[in-house]
């Protein structure tokens, strides 16, 4: 009995003093308020060094106080999750103020009528007009540059990772490397030198080459990468029924890592889709609408937006025009990214009963 | 259809290390041969020289003679794709397609050789999930996936999928090793219904697996680490488990090793 009591009084070594759940939140609102208040006392007009500030007294408020409380070592693994927590909303905050001002400058002009008519018969300082023209022009070059791209990435990656052996494999990889690292406008220049040899005027397909070009190297690397994730045994079960190694690869290897070579496509659509040094030079644009890609010049979004605001000196319905065409290149750009989760998910190897 | 084979001086290398060094036995068709040994002593990379699947490996080659009633599968013409139709496999983790339905994991090997009749599909998914003792379990779900089966059952799923090819030969690498052992009886007493029809040969660390299920008994050996891997003796079970000629076996059998 006494003993019992005795052991109840000893303090015991699996329980400490904890600081409450709410504590965080107390702590990280109680560090905005300082860091505004420090800000607005010392005349520190960017709001920019208010929320450093703050995150700074986060980090420093939460070790302190959890270290009175609760000890050196709770207040290390505290101070790791509040480095996450700022590190993320630095992150964070940046991409969320980018789309919320394109969302709030773009859809000032953004109507039906403005994705319905081109800027045949306006002025590019006037109101008015649209960007048809330049979503049929995107949409041209940077299909015809997947219909080249998308297919040659996928044939060279299932090469590399399926057959290639020795030195032939071993250079491709690199070239693979190189083109990786080739900026978009040398890509442009590289079709731009080609075209003038042969004499040809600006138009969309030269366009879709160089993109291809910029789209090709990140195909092989993301289809390689999912190549890889298919577990050999599987190759193995499909040989050993007397499946031809051909046949495994179309029938085994490729439904099984359709998902993730789709998303990877998706992708790098998504990349070659805001590129506009290539179009610039190859391309040119065009204020008309313009359906066929192998003759004239064309439009296209990213370079709108960049003609948009270059060439109308200054004027606010320009550069709304400009602000209403980035925000469709953003949808654009995010629906891609939607239908490639949605592909991933529903062609994802099914488990479950 | 079983088929006998004849194996006469066999040597594997992966690359230029060699794995397994003149082989020589025959295996008799209609039953069950078990391989036994330590580990790395080149029981698999054996029973893949069988069905030409040792090749798969990059580096895999191979030397000797592997007859197949008389025919030599390393023979000049002969198509590995072929001799893999004709000797099935089963492997030591169970590997269903996870992109195929149970019905198309079973009809996998028919329809990517493209050798089958429309027909006649479904009778042979039906004979071979009966003949893998699968049916009665799956019948009312044979388009759910089969990665959503147990182990023991996606095991035999896959001994399903090697049968229906109906080869004459069926290479087991361990087919228990990752199961219960209740999922390892049920494979076990399939082993025994299955020898009436394939020649099997099966390898396996469990020796009261290979008392039980075989007929013969292979031991191999490896003098030390990184030499290859040899044949020490292969002798009917009862003999190998209770009067073996070879010092070595008898010391790896009760279990006095090394
Ligand atoms: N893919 C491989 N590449 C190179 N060496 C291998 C490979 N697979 C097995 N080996 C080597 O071959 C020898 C025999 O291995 P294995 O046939 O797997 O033995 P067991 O199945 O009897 O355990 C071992 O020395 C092993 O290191
Ligand atoms: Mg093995």
């Amino acid at each position: 009995m006494s003993t019992a009591l005795v052991a109840d009084k000893r303090p015991s070594t699996l329980r400490g003093a904890r600081l409450p759940k709410w504590s965080p939140w107390a702590i990280a609102t109680g560090s905005i308020a300082l860091g505004i208040g420090i800000g607005l006392a010392a005349g520190l007009d960017s709001e920019v060094q208010w929320g450093l500030l703050a995150g700074l007294l986060f980090l420093l408020g939460t070790y302190g106080i959890a270290a009175r409380v609760e000890g050196r070592r709770q207040a290390k693994d505290r101070i790791a999750t509040a480095l996450v927590w700022v590190a993320f909303i630095l992150a964070v905050v940046p991409l969320a103020s980018l789309v919320w001002a394109t969302v709030q400058r773009g859809v000032k002009v953004l109507d039906v009528y403005f994705l319905t008519h081109s800027m045949g018969v306006v002025a590019d300082s006037e109101p008015g007009g649209g960007i048809y023209h330049a979503i049929l022009g995107s949409l041209e070059q940077v299909g015809l540059a997947t219909l080249i791209g998308a297919p040659i990435g996928v044939l060279t990656a299932i090469y590399l990772v399926e057959y290639g052996r020795g030195s032939l494999a071993k250079a491709v990889t690199f070239f693979v490397d190189v083109m990786t690292g080739i900026p978009s406008i040398v890509a442009g220049l590289f079709i731009l030198s080609l075209m003038l040899m042969l004499d040809l005027q600006p138009f969309g397909f030269a366009g879709s080459l160089a993109l291809a070009i910029l789209m090709m190297p990140v195909v092989v690397r993301s289809t390689e990468e999912m190549l890889k994730l298919v577990p050999n045994e599987l190759r193995e079960a499909s040989l050993a029924l007397g499946v031809p190694k051909w046949r495994t690869i179309l029938k085994v290897v490729l439904p099984t890592s359709i998902g993730g070579i789709v998303t990877g496509i998706m992708l790098s659509i998504a990349r070659i889709a805001g590129e506009t040094a290539p179009v610039l030079l190859l391309v040119f644009g065009n204020p008309f609408i313009n359906a066929n890609p192998f003759e004239g010049a064309q439009a296209s979004l990213p370079l709108y937006i960049y003609q948009q605001y270059a060439q109308s000196a200054g004027s606010q319905p320009a550069y709304d025009r400009a602000w209403a065409a980035s925000l469709t290149l953003i949808a654009f750009v995010m629906i891609l990214n939607l239908v490639a989760r949605g592909i991933a998910r529903w062609k994802a190897p099914k488990t479950g009963r | 259809m079983a088929k006998r084979i004849d194996v006469s001086g066999l040597t594997a290398y992966y690359g230029s290390h060699k794995a397994i060094e003149d082989i020589s036995m025959t295996v008799e068709p209609r039953s069950v041969t078990a391989f036994i040994g330590p580990s790395g002593c080149g029981k698999s990379t054996f029973l893949r020289t069988l069905n030409r699947m040792h090749e798969v490996t990059s580096g895999g080659r191979v030397e000797g003679k592997v007859l197949l009633d008389d025919e030599d599968l390393y023979g000049a013409g002969i198509d590995p794709v072929s001799v893999r139709r004709e000797v099935g496999m089963v492997f030591q983790r169970p590997n269903p397609f996870p992109t195929m339905s149970i019905f198309d994991n079973v009809a996998a090997g028919l329809r990517l050789n493209g050798s089958y009749k429309k027909s006649e599909l479904g009778d042979i998914v039906e004979r071979s999930l009966k003949g893998a003792n699968l049916w009665n379990e799956v019948k009312d779900r044979l388009n759910k996936p089969g990665s959503g089966l147990s182990g023991g059952q996606q095991q035999r799923l896959c001994i399903a999928r090697a049968i229906a090819v109906e080869p004459n030969v069926l290479l087991m690498d361990e087919p228990c090793s990752a199961l219960d052992p209740i999922s390892t009886l049920a494979i076990e007493d399939l082993i025994g219904e299955l020898k009436e029809r394939f020649t099997i040969v099966i390898v396996t660390h469990n020796m009261q697996q290979a008392a039980r299920v075989s007929d013969r008994t292979a031991f191999f050996n490896l003098a030390a680490v990184g030499q290859p891997g040899k044949l020490i003796e292969i002798d009917e079970t009862e003999r190998i488990f209770s009067n073996p000629s070879v010092q070595a076996t008898e010391d790896y059998i009760s279990g006095r090793f090394g």
